[in-house]
């Protein structure tokens, strides 16, 4: 897990995929351009597959944005945008992880501990190809920008 | 959940997902008059996509290839990836390299241990449909139990790099060893641990635990001088003893019409792996105080039943922080963080206790380093016969139920041995067919 230096920024932007499983990296993609495009203005987390353990990562923040692969039968690269802060988000968006207790879970667990951040915002990217060693497909990696353009407007909107 | 079709003579039960196992799969169960006639367990396996993937990789890429295998238990699959290369190259690692391995290991087996007991198992004891459900009502455990599994996070990522898919293991050792003083910072959380571990056992043991116990034959590493992570030879409860390199020779793989994974088994009859397969036969090799622990609860050895998964889960939690405070205190660190690998051409084989069981994997390479084959046989392919054949014998006493829970039952099952569907499979439909008289 890559961490940048802890810091006083409210928002944590947290990329959770698998980097050998094509389509299945994007929100890891995500975080490292995310974070080459807005340096110290966030906190951004590369967390593969954390299932249970992004309750740890979102501890201590107010604000999260989670990027990752969803599946529910839309458009490969159609994009989601998901306020989980209030209500339980639907888990038909997102596959059950290859871990059972995956990013929905995590995120109720929080919940029903009175542990969830206050604003929690998930960004999914429908996939089209999860196949092991592929690389992103063309639809995947449109929305990918997209989704970059997305949430550094909204950190920069935070800031300014 | 639970779809339904009927005609007049047969009766079909779709659940979509077995809840809480590492992942999803399929199960068809076909009953007719009243007597189960077919259990089919369906799994995909990724593991069989990355051999594949594998081929034509430099043996050095192997180990960050295979932990991407399954979040769960990347440290297995690069520890069975190291040994069996290693075995290629001629190379024993010992000392403190191999003690940091073991470490590592207890590292997963806390993790991945801790999650299944508190939030994937716990639950069906307790009367609760997910560890969600659970929280509500006991934060206090739930959160005992996500704080053991951090402190197997932290050996992780503190020998790893990270704690998911850990980056330091390689051939030989590690790409960086730690520090005397940054393993004895763990102490404290350990400690803690360690005492949560004791009670973890107790809470499990006061469970109560359905009457079921068929007659298995266990397989796991065993060792004259050591509980098994890395090294032993592959015991069964039979007496066989082999080495790895034997392993095919026994344990063969059929592929079943129903499913496109393969099932493994032991001159063609089914067998268990996992943590109750190992304490059984290597309850002495238990420290005094987990031997005590078991003992307070009167809990004797063999555990037969499969329900009691959850205890060997528990005591083997146990086990882990009490050897990771022993490593720890005895730790210097060694004069090399790898020793220097020569490459020669080859064919290795090697078992690990992932903490699933199990896990074989075999590498065959030329002489530039380069896999011109993998094999990998994960823990959960190797149970598969054995589930399906525990769902037989249970599936009588709950035909007189509504399909639903008959379906629920039937994940209960299938929750006691762990599978690691990521490692075994993706999307778990359970069908009941129901012919004849229901």
């Amino acid at each position: 897990m890559k961490k940048d230096s802890p810091h006083s920024s409210a928002i944590r932007i947290i990329g959770l995929g698998n980097d050998m499983r094509g389509d299945d990296a994007v929100g890891l993609v995500a975080a490292r351009r995310i974070r080459q495009a807005i340096g110290n203005h966030a906190q951004v987390i590369e967390a593969e597959m954390a299932g249970v353990d992004l309750i740890e990562l979102m501890k201590g923040a107010h604000s999260v944005m989670l990027i990752d692969a969803a599946r529910s039968g839309q458009a490969p690269g159609t994009i989601h945008r998901l306020d989980a802060s209030a209500s339980p988000i639907g888990a038909q968006i997102f596959p059950r992880s290859s871990h059972a207790f995956g990013t929905i879970d995590a995120l109720e667990l929080a919940r029903a501990m009175g542990v969830l951040p206050a604003t929690v915002i998930v960004y999914g990217v429908e996939v089209d190809n999860t196949d092991a060693g592929q690389p992103l497909s063309p639809l995947v990696a449109t929305a990918l920008d997209e989704v970059v353009a997305r949430i550094v407007q909204d950190c920069e909107a935070h800031h300014a | 959940m639970t779809g339904k079709q009927e005609s007049k003579s047969t009766r079909t039960i779709a659940v979509d997902l077995v809840a809480r196992v590492e992942g999803e799969g399929a199960l068809r169960v076909t009953v007719k008059d009243g007597t189960v006639q077919d259990v089919e367990l369906k799994i995909f396996e990724p593991p069989r996509f990355f051999e594949a993937f594998l081929q034509g990789r430099h043996y050095s890429e192997v180990p960050d290839i295979v932990a991407r295998i399954c979040g769960i238990c990347p440290v297995a699959y690069q520890m069975s990836a190291v040994h069996a290369l290693e075995q290629i190259f001629g190379l024993q690692v010992d000392g403190a390299l191999r003690d940091l391995r073991r470490l590592i290991y207890c590292g997963e087996w806390i993790e991945s241990h801790a999650l299944h007991v508190y939030l994937l198992q716990a639950p069906d004891f307790l009367g609760y449909d997910s560890g969600i459900a659970m929280a509500k009502d006991h934060p206090a455990v739930v959160t005992r139990g996500l704080r053991l599994k951090k402190a197997g996070n932290a050996i992780m990522t503190l020998l790893g790099g990270r704690s998911v898919h850990p980056v330091s293991v390689k051939v030989g050792g590690f790409s960086r060893v730690p520090l005397k003083r940054e393993l004895e910072a763990l102490k404290a959380d350990l400690l803690w641990a360690r005492d949560a571990a004791i009670e973890t056992v107790r809470w499990v043991a006061d469970f109560d635990y359905p009457d079921f116990m068929p007659d298995y034959t266990y397989v796991a590493l065993r060792r004259p001088d050591e509980y098994p992570f890395n090294e032993g030879q592959v015991a069964v409860s039979s007496g066989l003893q082999i080495s790895a390199n034997e392993f095919e020779q026994h344990f063969t793989e059929h592929q079943v019409a129903y499913s496109n994974a393969l099932h493994c088994t032991l001159h063609g009859s089914s067998y268990l792996v996992g943590p109750l397969a190992r304490l059984n036969l290597n309850y002495e090799h238990l420290t005094p105080l987990a031997k005590q622990v078991l003992a307070d609860r009167r809990l004797s050895l063999p555990l037969r039943n499969p329900f009691h998964g959850i205890i060997a889960r528990s005591v083997e939690i146990l086990y882990a922080l009490e050897e990771s405070l022993r490593l720890i205190e005895r730790y210097e660190p060694p004069p090399v963080s790898a020793l220097p690998v020569v490459v020669r051409p080859g064919i290795g084989m090697a078992c690990t206790e992932a903490p699933r069981g199990i896990l074989y994997h075999l590498y065959r390479i030329d002489g530039d380093g380069v896999i011109r084959e993998a094999k990998i046989v994960p823990p959960t392919s190797q149970n598969q016969s054995r589930i399906e054949q525990d769902l037989r014998l249970f599936m009588p006493r709950l035909l007189h139920l509504p399909d639903q829970e008959v379906a629920l039952a039937c994940e209960r099952v299938i929750r006691c041995y762990d599978p690691c569907i990521s490692c075994a499979t993706h999307f778990l439909n359970l069908d009941i067919t129901r012919e004849g008289a229901a």
